[in-house]
């Protein structure tokens, strides 16, 4: 069996999931009764100074597909609301009760040396592996100068990591906010102020829906409502390109990523793992579906380590970076054409709306001597843009068949058609 | 006269009225979402070219996910205003269920007649409660059409032609509007009156009166009329029912099938239906099945459906079959009746064995005897040609062109009284709203002459 163990920031963890700072970590009793179940480690609810916030009813919205699945959930609950003295002691009790388990310790504060100083240090002494500084919070938290309020300023996020690395021997996680434009600022900021590691995503500035009733957007608080911090499956495309980014950027390269975002099952957390990361941390699937899931994640990622020959997470970390490139890198020559198996087609034509409608007009719809309709690629016609096989309902029914052009690696830069290379070939 | 009487095998009242209760349970709101979710929203989708009426399905059905039930109800309304009795008849395995795409992979077709039942059955109830009929009427064409019978096809001509702007008047030979709708179709198909409550939805357009008592060629003529509307449609279905034309026939406790569902169709309480201990149903269609299912169902101690031919060539689809063997009704196929005896009450019936000889169904000499009370004879429904006078009728149907006009010029049909397609329900709506669109484009044409009936008072009869 594979070895599941990993190591991040210098923190040995039994495996890679834990859960992320949110109401699944916010006491002892959902803590212990994780850890029960096989979790790894847990990122403590956010802890601020004394006294404790006060929260709203209600919290939560919800975000569902077409077929009624919820894709995401939106929050608008603030940091812990218990006392930090009564947080402080649960810490400790589970960490002498759960020795190999991990437990970070989460903290956000106003713009304050001593603030941040003195609460990094309480945290410290509780026992904890190590300390996450939450500069994400895009809602509530932020209107009082803190959580994304910092974590969107460069020069903020690097100076709060650095008053927690001065004050604390522990391994420091920054928790970035994905509500910027290019991840890399805030994560090399980080990286200046010292950071061992970066945690991302937090959530994503979010309004899930509006209550037509009511006129007031969801979730609804005496008839009004505000933005709050989206998460779920929705966001993983978000939180993967961030990570990916970090990665492949030469000055954050080395940077450790506990990737969160998103993850529902062992393969979302192999994704994140194959882009860099070293661990991965996990909110609204526990919080929709309880602790057990973490049962199928250990061993569906085993399993596919197992199947795939990987005795280590580190045997595949990262391995996806190199072919995570910029446009400009691709291969202009490749060609697919659609590929539809007569046998397996159950004539829907939803291949053939989606081509006739939005791509390229390839699949034609011909009789057949059954009554039946048989569905045919105009091979000239098809880009081989891919959205009929994806909007087939059958499995395998259409398939993308490379063409042998024995055309050569051909990039945009390289390409006859691009007018700068033009006018480069040209000015030679 | 039928007597109150308990049922033969002393079942509780209160047992066979559980009995009669719906077949088919409606969808609550989470059922239907996640039976509509499952559906692929075809293109140019296979089941709407298998519903007689062409029911823009996927469209209905994606409008259930999308939580617009009163457009998902208008969608199909639009196409088939019996949509909520079609629902609930349908054979939709050999129509839009049967043709769902996802019969050919290895899933459960969509339950399309269900999810139809749930929208419609919306939009019905909130109609009932607002008043508010979903479509609306033309402005007024100044015309006036004459229907003879208040069946779907009467009903569905007289709904589309009077969204066209024409006034319609029905004349109904029985005391009640619905034709087969109320007087046919199995009880358990059609609980709390549904027919009527249907009906009701349908009138609420405005612009229809119904005549009821008014029967054609003894109450007035096809010419009184013609003289009278601008146009006519005929809608009679098929009123007569097949006699067997063996001995013993005319003993008490042999009578038409449908004769025997009728009362049940009317009976304030089920349980007072009179019905056999040992029953005999004759045939293999529809009538067939819904005669025995029910005879069972009212406390009979055997059922038994007798066929000439083998169970592939019945007309009842397997589906049927299926419930009636499901309802302990014995089938036996390949016998066809020879003699009734007993002494003025039916006490047994003689079947001869049929084998095909020759290409030719035949009896082989070979007997046997079914001990009955009841024998209910479901052996095809004929027109009965009254009042139709020179109207050209070919195989006992009444003859149309291709816009259900019949040999005499402004005189349309529709329905089972025409060879359209199956003898469903769906098929005689289709009939009945392609005739009225073909009487409109028809008078449009002709809108340089004034309308004959515009101001003759009262219609006849
Ligand atoms: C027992 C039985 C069960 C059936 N079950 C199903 C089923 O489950 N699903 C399905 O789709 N189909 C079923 N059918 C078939 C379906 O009921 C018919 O196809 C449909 O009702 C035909 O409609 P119609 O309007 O043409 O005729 P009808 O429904 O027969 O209506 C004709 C109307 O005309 C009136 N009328 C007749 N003669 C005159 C006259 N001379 N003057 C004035 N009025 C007159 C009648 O009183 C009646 O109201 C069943 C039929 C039977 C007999
Ligand atoms: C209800 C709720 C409360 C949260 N509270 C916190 C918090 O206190 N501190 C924090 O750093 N992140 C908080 N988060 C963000 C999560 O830790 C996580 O970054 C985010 O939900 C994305 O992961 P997911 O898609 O697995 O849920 C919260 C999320 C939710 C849904
Ligand atoms: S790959 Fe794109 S262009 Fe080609 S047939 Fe499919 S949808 Fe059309
Ligand atoms: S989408 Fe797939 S199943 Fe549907 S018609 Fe196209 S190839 Fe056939
Ligand atoms: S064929 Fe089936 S899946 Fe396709 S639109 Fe019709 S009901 Fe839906």
């Amino acid at each position: 069996m594979a070895d599941l163990s990993c190591r991040i920031a210098g923190i040995d963890s039994i495996n890679p999931f834990w859960l992320a700072s949110a109401p699944p970590t916010d006491k002892k009793y959902n803590v212990v009764r994780a850890f029960q179940k096989g979790w790894g480690g847990v990122v403590w609810k956010t802890l601020g100074v004394d006294p404790p916030v006060v929260n709203v009813t209600s919290r939560y919205g919800l975000h569902k597909d077409f077929k009624g699945a919820t894709i995401g959930i939106n929050n608008i609950e603030l940091i812990s609301d218990r006392p930090l003295d009564v947080n402080l002691r649960e810490i400790e009790e589970c960490r002498r009760e759960w020795p190999d388990r991990v437990i970070i310790g989460s903290m956000m504060a106003e713009m304050d040396e001593q603030a941040w100083k003195e609460l990094a240090i309480r945290i410290a002494n509780s026992g904890v592996h190590g300390i996450e500084l939450n500069l994400g919070c895009p809602h509530g938290m932020c209107e009082r100068g803190m959580g994304s309020a910092i974590g969107q300023v460069p020069e903020m996020v690097e100076k709060t990591t650095r008053w927690v690395r001065e004050v604390v021997d522990l391994p420091v996680f920054t928790k970035l906010t994905p509500n910027i434009t290019d991840i890399l600022v805030p994560a090399e900021a980080a990286l200046a102020g010292g950071a061992h590691a970066v945690s991302l995503i937090n959530t994503v500035n979010s309004i899930v829906s509006v209550d037509l009733d009511a006129m007031a957007p969801d979730p609804m608080i005496d008839g009004k409502g505000t933005h709050g911090g989206y998460c779920g499956s929705a966001v993983k495309p978000i939180a993967l390109n961030m990570v990916a980014e970090i990665a492949r950027n030469a000055a954050t390269r080395d940077l450790e990523i506990s990737a969160i975002g998103g993850i529902n099952t062992w393969r979302d957390a192999a994704e994140f793992i194959a882009l860099g990361a070293s661990g991965v941390q996990v909110c609204t699937a526990a919080m929709l579906y309880g602790f057990r899931i973490v049962e199928d994640m250990i061993a569906g990622l085993s399993a596919f380590m197992d199947e795939k020959g990987y005795k280590t997470l580190d045997d595949f970390r990262g391995r996806a970076v190199a072919n995570t490139v910029d446009w400009n890198e691709l291969n202009m020559n490749f060609d697919l054409k659609a590929r539809i198996d007569e046998e397996s087609c159950i004539e829907c034509g939803r291949c053939h709306i989606a081509c006739e409608d939005t791509s390229h007009q390839a699949i034609r719809i011909e009789a057949k001597d059954d009554g039946g309709r048989r569905f045919v690629v105009i091979d000239d016609d098809c880009v081989g843009c891919n959205l009929c096989m994806h909007v087939c309902p059958v499995d395998q029914c259409i398939e993308m068949e490379p063409v042998a052009n024995g055309l050569p690696h051909l990039t945009w830069p390289d390409h006859p058609k691009n007018p700068a290379h033009k006018a480069v070939a040209e000015s030679v | 006269m039928r007597k109150k009487q308990l049922s033969p095998t002393h079942k509780r009242d209160m047992d066979i009225e559980r009995a009669f209760s719906d077949l088919h349970p409606p969808l609550d709101a989470g059922a239907a979402f996640i039976e509509a979710s499952r559906c692929l929203y075809c293109y140019d989708a296979p089941c709407i070219n298998a519903c007689p009426t062409a029911i823009d399905i996927p469209t209905f059905i994606h409008q259930i996910r999308t939580d617009n039930l009163d457009g998902s109800a208008r969608t199909i309304l639009d196409a088939n205003i019996m949509g909520g009795t079609c629902a609930r008849a349908c054979p939709t395995e050999i129509l839009c269920e049967g043709a769902c795409v996802l019969n050919k992979g290895d899933e459960k077709p969509i339950r399309i007649g269900a999810l139809q039942r749930r929208s419609v059955d919306h939009l019905m109830d909130k109609v009932a409660k607002n008043g508010t009929h979903p479509f609306q009427r033309a402005p007024q064409s100044g015309r006036r059409l004459a229907v003879i019978g208040a069946g779907p096809a009467g009903l569905s001509f007289a709904h589309r032609a009077a969204m066209l702007g024409h006034d319609v008047t029905v004349y109904e030979a029985r005391p009640k509007p619905g034709g087969l709708n109320e007087y046919g179709l199995a009880a358990y198909k059609m609980v709390d009156d549904f027919a009527q409550k249907e009906i009701d939805f349908l009138l609420g357009i405005g612009g229809i009166s119904i005549k009821y008592g008014k029967k054609l060629g003894e109450d007035f003529s096809l010419s009184d009329l013609k003289k009278q509307y601008d146009g006519v449609f005929i809608g009679i279905g098929l009123g007569g029912s097949g006699t067997l034309g063996i001995p013993g026939e005319d003993l008490d406790g042999v009578e038409p099938a449908l004769s025997f569902i009728e009362h049940l169709r009317q009976a304030k309480q089920k349980s007072h239906v009179k019905c056999g201990r040992h029953v005999v149903v004759i045939g293999g269609g529809n009538t067939a099945i819904d005669a025995a299912i029910q005879s069972k169902k009212l406390g009979a101690e055997t059922v038994t459906l007798v066929y000439r031919r083998g169970d592939d060539s019945m007309s009842a689809t397997a589906w049927e079959r299926d419930l009636a063997r499901l309802n302990d009704v014995q089938i036996r196929t390949w016998a066809r009746p020879s003699s009734i005896g007993g002494d003025q009450k039916a006490d047994h019936i003689m079947f001869e064995r049929t084998k095909i000889i020759d290409g030719r169904l035949q009896g082989t000499g070979e007997t046997y005897r079914l001990t009955a009370d009841l024998i209910l004879k479901a052996i095809g429904q004929k027109m009965l040609p009254l009042g139709l006078g020179d109207l050209q009728i070919k195989n006992g149907r009444i003859v149309v062109d291709d816009q259900y006009q019949t040999s005499m010029p402004g005189i349309y049909a529709g329905g089972d009284c025409i060879q359209s397609g199956d003898d469903l329900t769906v098929q005689a709506v289709q009939d009945g709203k392609l005739a009225a669109l073909a009487i409109d484009q028809a008078l449009t044409r002709n809108d340089a002459q004034p309308p004959v009936a515009a101001h003759s008072g009262k219609g006849g009869a």
